[in-house]
């Protein structure tokens, strides 16, 4: 049985406005997202800016409350519970920010952020010594000792991805988002993080969502890969087919913007015109249509399903076969 | 140097030493750095945060804040056979934009948010040509409509806030270009944008460079952007040029062992399974400017570091045929006669 199991998500943020601050309309940011993540494995999402990676990983963890929709965590549905029946979920669903600097409290020192969060879900025994837990996951994710005593403004970017990324597993979570973690992260100290993130996925047997808008970081670290365009999913396929058998024409111009580190094997860029639509007003039709080079009329007025083409890779595109 | 198209440079930069007053004391964010630019090529600089990119591109417009910058006696940019980093603020007010322009890696930063496009790049036009007002407005019409901006004649009367990311980015790049510079300094252009994006304005600034044979300085920290567009690359680290090259020898030949670590490190695309394997790291990071090792720069994190790297610095030199690179061990060598084939 998958880990986590997430059927048919929605997240719409209210637009408020006018003089009475009335709802005028939703942010379209999550639309009916549905997947599933088998145990240990990890699920790679990718996008554009805008097309909803961090509102899906925020309300599956329900950071976010969703709209609609199904979120089943070991065989528990997890979308209504109450606060008081949520305590236990929470602890065992974490997340490493996007932004390590903004998460962090300037005020509170590393030993802080961690005990804080250890002691809120209890995770150390009564009469055992909180202090040796948490040296011991800071020996884990690769710092001293010492940097207990420090302020987040005191580490350099890659430090503080550690301290967020010690922070989420100090409780021992079961399921892990990590949105962005190295993408703030100089080339060298990304593949430092990286591979420690590798290393505690194996070490703890760790269940992850993984969020990027780096196609080789995620094909590198991920097992499947969802690619989302304006709050859809479009296709979903084993991290290792992405390069031979992406069907999908946005996940296709995907790969052909990703400029290849190779001087011997250049090729012209260019393959999509505009921008990505507002998901405050989305377009009729499949979401792509409005950048689509191979979209027809049916495209404009009828919205593509989700579709199995081939076992464990799923396209909507009326125009792959 | 090697590859370049044309045989003179429009741009000398000799032994850039930039250093900043602060409050304890001075640093010097860029040390002894030379480099020239030619006609119709882009030249990449790359390099981690810190390590003095964008430093070098403001310290050759002159946009640092003069009160707290030096630059060492040694230091010369040379360009039209003048040495312009002692020029006075109106000379260079006359380079900056006309002869010389550049991109930031924020386009909000350069636009100004209370006026319209428009009257931008009308401002632009009016300070650097003797167009009249009618010429003009065309002229920035045909800007847009060069950066693929749709609807360049509705555009015009519209606010920065109004365009999405990539197309105020374009809008930069039309301002940048509205007088025809012989250099373009991009400072990590397309940084913020999506790929897709990225892809529109990287293939602009080639067509630019094919067109009208502006020379190009593209600072970036995306080896694959160098890879698709630079042709000759510097890289830099902790202040100072630590090698130059084709792009073809860079990225095939590393010669400094931090180069070939930077390119280790990136996952490769389409390799299968690539997961199971570990990336190659450099461990450390990056020294800070006011606590810089003694010799070698490199040396705590470097993996062919030797006695010799710690007690003295290495110099620019070619080891190889016109390959500058600053290190005692460098990899990949070639005698002389070999690269004559
Ligand atoms: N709290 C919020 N209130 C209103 N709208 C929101 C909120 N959070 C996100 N949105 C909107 O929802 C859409 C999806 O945003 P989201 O942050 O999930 O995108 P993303 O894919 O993570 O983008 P990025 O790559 O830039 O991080 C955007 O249009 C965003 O403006
Ligand atoms: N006004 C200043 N006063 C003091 N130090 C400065 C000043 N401006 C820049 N520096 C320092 O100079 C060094 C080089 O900075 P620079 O902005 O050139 O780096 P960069 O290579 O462009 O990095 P990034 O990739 O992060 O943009 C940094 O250590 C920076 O802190
Ligand atoms: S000089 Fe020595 S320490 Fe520096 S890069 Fe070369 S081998 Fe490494
Ligand atoms: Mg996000
Ligand atoms: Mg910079």
């Amino acid at each position: 049985m998958a880990l986590l199991q997430v059927e048919n998500l929605v997240k719409k943020f209210p637009v408020r406005g006018g003089i009475l601050n009335r709802i005028q309309g939703y942010v379209h940011a999550v639309s009916g997202v549905s997947f599933e993540i088998p145990e240990g494995q990890t699920l790679g999402v990718v996008g554009e800016s805008g097309c909803g990676k961090s509102t899906l990983g925020k309300t599956v963890i329900r950071l976010y409350e969703p709209t609609d929709g199904r979120i089943v965590l070991k065989g528990k549905d997890i979308t209504a519970l109450g606060p008081a029946e949520m305590m236990p979920f929470r602890r065992k669903m974490q997340i490493i920010f996007q932004d390590p600097y903004s998460s962090l409290n300037p005020r509170l020192t590393i030993n802080g952020h961690i005990k804080e969060a250890v002691r809120f879900h209890n995770i150390v025994p009564p009469g055992s010594a909180t202090d040796d837990y948490i040296d011991e996951v800071l020996q884990k994710v690769g710092l001293r000792p010492e940097a207990k005593n420090k302020y987040p403004h005191e580490f350099s970017g890659g430090q503080r991805q550690r301290i967020g990324i010690a922070r989420a597993l100090c409780v021992k979570p079961d399921f892990v988002v990590a949105d962005e973690p190295v993408s703030a992260l100089d080339v060298s100290i990304q593949a430092q993080v990286l591979n420690l993130l590798s290393d505690l996925k194996e070490q703890f047997g760790l269940t992850m969502m993984f969020i990027s808008h780096d196609l080789k970081v995620v094909e590198h670290f991920c097992d499947r890969i969802l690619v989302m365009y304006l709050g859809h999913v479009v296709e979903e396929l084993e991290a290792d087919d992405l390069d031979q058998q992406a069907q999908h024409p946005y996940t296709k111009a995907l790969l052909g913007a990703n400029p290849i580190d190779d001087p011997d094997d250049r090729r012209p860029l260019v393959v999509l015109q505009g921008d990505v639509p507002s998901p405050y007003n989305p377009p009729k039709g499949c979401p792509f249509v409005t950048r689509c080079p191979v979209a027809t009329e049916r495209c404009r007025q009828e919205m593509p399903r989700l579709e199995t083409k081939s076992a464990g890779h799923r396209v909507a595109c009326f125009e792959v076969e | 140097m090697t590859n370049a198209p044309d045989a003179k440079p429009v741009l000398q930069v000799r032994h850039l030493t930039t250093s900043f007053r602060t409050d304890d004391g001075i640093v010097t964010a860029v040390d002894d750095v030379s480099f020239d630019v030619f006609a119709g090529e882009t030249l990449g600089v790359v390099g981690e945060s810190g390590c003095g990119k964008t430093v070098t591109s403001k310290s050759i417009m002159r946009l640092l804040p003069e009160h707290l910058t030096i630059y060492g006696e040694q230091s010369e940019v040379i360009f039209e056979g003048k040495n312009i980093i002692r020029a006075n603020e109106r000379e260079m007010r006359k380079i900056r934009g006309d002869k010389i322009a550049m991109i930031f890696q924020e386009p909000m930063t350069s636009l100004n948010p209370v006026f319209t496009v428009g009257w931008q790049l009308d401002e632009a036009l009016k300070y650097h040509t003797n167009l009249s007002r009618k010429q003009r407005r065309e002229k920035a019409i045909e800007m847009l409509r060069l950066v693929e901006i749709p609807n360049p004649e509705r555009r015009i009367h519209e606010y920065p806030h109004q365009l999405s990311g990539g197309m105020r980015q374009r809008v930069m790049i039309a301002m940048a270009l509205c007088c025809e510079p012989d250099i373009l300094i991009a400072d990590e252009p397309t940084t913020a944008l999506d790929v897709t994006i990225q892809a529109q304005i990287l293939d602009l600034m080639n067509g630019l460079k094919e067109k009208l044979h502006t020379a190009i300085m593209l600072i970036t920290h995306d080896l694959g952007v160098v890879a698709q567009v630079c042709d000759r690359v510097m890289v830099m680290y902790a202040g100072r040029a630590i090698e130059f090259g084709s792009v073809r020898e860079i990225f095939h030949e590393p010669q400094h062992p931090y180069t070939n670590a930077l390119l280790e490190s990136i996952p490769k695309r389409g390799s299968r399974r690539s997961r199971s394997r570990r990336l190659p790291t450099i461990p450390g990071i990056v020294p800070s400017l006011r606590n810089l090792p003694k010799g070698c720069r490199f040396n705590d994190r470097c993996p062919a570091c030797q006695q010799r790297c710690i007690d003295e610095e290495p110099e620019l030199i070619n080891h190889s045929l016109d390959r500058p690179v600053r290190c005692h061990f460098p990899l990949n060598q070639k005698t002389q006669t070999e690269s004559a084939h």
